[in-house]
């Protein structure tokens, strides 16, 4: 038998059919659901009278509209309001269990699937959502479809797929001090670019991701979309066994050894070949920050906002100008120089319990900067918020004058009250530093949940290493 | 889904890389819950100079007249030509959906995002891949006015105004389910004892999977 990698084997497993052309039908084992991207597909099943293949495949929370203050008033917004009641009634129709908006266990889909082990090692996971690379940390194949998609999944259980190619990341070395697994993932797109992953399924190795915790693994695999491939994942080791022992959905006792044993094979096999490999060199990254409307248009923190005129490429060169006169920048600008005008802390790549604690561990006892309108904390799910708030936490945001929130997307793309004004600029903690993402003429910096901190203390980037 | 059948349109070029499908149709009308009626805010914020919401009249907005989609000369087009990774960033089908709305089948591109590329078949609308070189070479000739290609999925070739026939590539299954305008999931469903063959198998094997707590 020949070497295989981990994605081989994964997607082995689920292949119900190929056909000649190679197309596969492919078995999903669970399909998470949000408000935004079904209500048309449960519209699609309607009008053609099919019920679900297989009810307790699918879980459903609402995230992206959901408010994150006075959420006792209900959503003032009735067009928000409308698509969230329209996934309630959904669920209840069609008998798909969810955590509704007052539920403790809402949160952010991709939090909240492997905070309950609806994510296992070996499974496929999809989700109308591009972001569903994330649960690639459990060595699941994972990824996100389109509304079709969805509906294709709810009534067969199934997807049509043709296998991608496969290439493996590899990150080595050691971290320093204050560089997070965030700066890991904006060095990888920065290196493959945002389309260089097209085509693929990534795979991440390497002494950091087996350094990583499994928060930070979840922050690589989920910007993965962001280097344009659709899946990335990571190799099951005692990490992920550790992560997803005890949790709600997940076996238990005999189920539990007989699982393991299984998840136990999930890595790609020594002499396993992948068909393109990128190697990182880990002990040499410094915190990153974002300055243009890509997440590769990347630097790192003590570098200069590029200049364009370097560019020899036509395309990219005016895609970098055009960057520029959207962010207001100039070329030569120092990162440090950049004053910010709001901070964000939250999203499906930043929002975990580790992410806060990095977060307030810099700004305990400090005061956010004068020029800094608005600091918002937004927990992945309401089980993170309680567990913030039961370690303190909550307290040290609150106290140096951050705002601590309800879960759910926010500002991460804007869909409910939380957003940018236009010209605003802000260091997030999100994915994505698209044109208007966090609001119409909104300007994006992606960074680290520490770095964004440090940012809200200074009123402009700074580098962590530096601080303390 | 609509059939697609050969057809001769008006190109209109939109010259920027990485085009994400927050820029083609942004976020504030993903509150929709139904699937058509997203043509008028196609490209929302590049195309109007002020703010929009849903529920406006679009009509009665301030439009930018240096946005291509704008002019004149491109009203009625119903090919788009892009740069690389066109349609990255979320997996929304509201960005095809958007895009046929507004009248465009085909998309020409040196490259695009896995995931829009999809969701572009799943809903009638022809994505393209010609290499970088071919497609600059398009953006040139449609500066001229007027500029129309000529498609033929069948036979799967472009034809330029001067009469210049270019070959392109398309995945038989995905030509065959656009050109009789087939629904996937009916396709699936005739392998209805398949799927449920590998379940019943795959239970046995790993039933941790088809459990959740009570
Ligand atoms: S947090 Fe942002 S990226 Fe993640 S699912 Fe929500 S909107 Fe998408």
């Amino acid at each position: 038998m020949s070497a295989k990698t981990l994605y081989d084997k994964l997607w082995q497993q689920h292949v119900v059919r190929e056909s000649e052309d190679g197309t596969c039908l492919l078995y999903i084992d669970r399909h998470l659901v949000h408000e935004v991207t079904s209500p048309q597909a449960f519209e699609g099943m309607r009008l053609a009278g099919r019920s679900l293949w297989r009810g307790n495949a699918n879980l459903a929370v609402p995230d992206h509209n959901v408010p994150t203050i006075d959420r006792d008033k209900g959503i003032v917004d009735p067009v928000s309001r409308l698509q969230v009641e329209t996934l309630d009634r959904n669920c209840v129709d069609f008998g798909i269990q969810e955590f509704a908006m007052n539920d403790p266990r809402q949160g952010i889909v991709h939090v909240i699937g492997p905070e309950q082990g609806a994510t296992l090692p070996g499974m496929t996971v999809v989700c109308g959502d591009s972001h569903t690379s994330t649960h690639g940390a459990f060595a699941a194949l994972a990824f996100g479809i389109g509304t079709s998609e969805v509906e294709h999944v709810m009534a067969t259980q199934c997807l049509l797929q043709k296998k991608s190619r496969s290439m493996l990341v590899r990150v080595d070395g050691r971290l320093q001090q204050g560089v997070s697994a965030k700066d890991v993932v904006l060095a990888i797109i920065c290196r493959i670019g945002t389309a260089g992953g097209t085509g693929y399924t990534l795979e991440f190795a390497g002494d950091v991701m087996q350094a990583l915790s499994m928060e930070g693994r979840m922050t690589v695999c989920n910007m993965t979309i962001e280097a344009g491939a659709r899946a990335g994942m990571v190799a099951v080791d005692d990490a992920t066994l550790e992560y997803v022992q005890g949790r709600p959905f997940a076996p238990r006792g005999e189920l539990w050894d007989r699982a393991v044993n299984v998840w136990l094979g999930l890595h790609s096999d020594d002499d396993a070949v992948f068909d393109a490999t990128v190697e990182i060199d880990a002990n040499m990254l410094e915190p990153q920050v974002t300055w243009g409307t890509s997440p590769e248009m990347v630097v790192a923190v003590g570098d200069v906002v590029p200049d364009p005129a370097q560019e020899p490429d036509a395309t990219r060169r005016n895609g970098m100008e055009q960057a520029l006169r959207y962010m207001d920048l100039q070329p030569g600008t120092a990162i440090s120089d950049i004053v910010l005008d709001k901070v964000f802390i939250g999203s499906c790549t930043n929002s975990r319990i580790e992410d806060l604690r990095q977060a307030a561990a810099i700004i305990k006892g400090r005061k956010v900067a004068g020029n800094i309108r608005q600091v918002l904390v937004v927990p992945g799910s309401g089980l993170i918020k309680r567990q913030a708030e039961a370690e303190g936490i909550d307290k040290v945001f609150k106290q140096a004058g951050f705002e601590w929130r309800e879960p759910g997307c926010s500002m991460c793309l804007a869909m409910n009250a939380d957003r940018l004004q236009p010209g605003e600029r802000c260091a997030s903690t999100s994915n994505r530093s698209f044109e208007g993402r966090q609001g119409q003429g909104g300007r994006t910096h992606l960074v680290s949940p520490a770095m964004a901190a440090a940012a809200a203390i200074a009123g402009h980037f700074v580098d962590i290493r530096e601080l303390n | 889904m609509e059939k697609f059948e050969k057809f001769k349109g008006l190109v209109l070029p939109l010259d920027r890389p990485n085009v994400d499908t927050d820029a083609i149709i942004p976020k504030q009308y993903l509150k929709s819950i139904k699937r058509s009626g997203f043509g008028p805010n196609l490209f929302d914020d590049w195309r109007y100079l002020d703010p929009g919401e849903p529920g406006m009249d679009h009509s009665k907005r301030r439009i930018n007249p240096n946005f291509v989609l704008n002019r004149e000369r491109y009203q009625g087009a119903q090919i788009f030509l892009a740069r690389e990774n066109f349609g990255c960033g979320s997996s929304r089908e509201h960005a095809p959906w958007a895009l046929l709305d507004y009248g465009f089948r085909v998309i020409i591109a040196p490259s695009f995002a896995d995931i829009f590329f999809n969701n572009c078949f799943k809903n009638g609308i022809l994505p393209i891949v010609l290499n970088a070189g071919v497609v600059d070479k398009l953006f040139q000739e449609a500066e001229q006015p007027g500029y129309s290609l000529a498609i033929d999925l069948p036979e799967q070739t472009i034809t330029t105004p001067g009469g210049e026939v270019m070959t392109f590539d398309v995945d038989d299954f995905r030509k065959h389910c656009l050109l009789h305008g087939l629904d996937d999931i009916d396709l699936t469903l005739q392998y209805r004892d398949e799927i449920e063959a590998y379940e019943k198998n795959r239970k046995k094997q790993a039933p941790w999977l088809f459990g959740n707590p009570v």
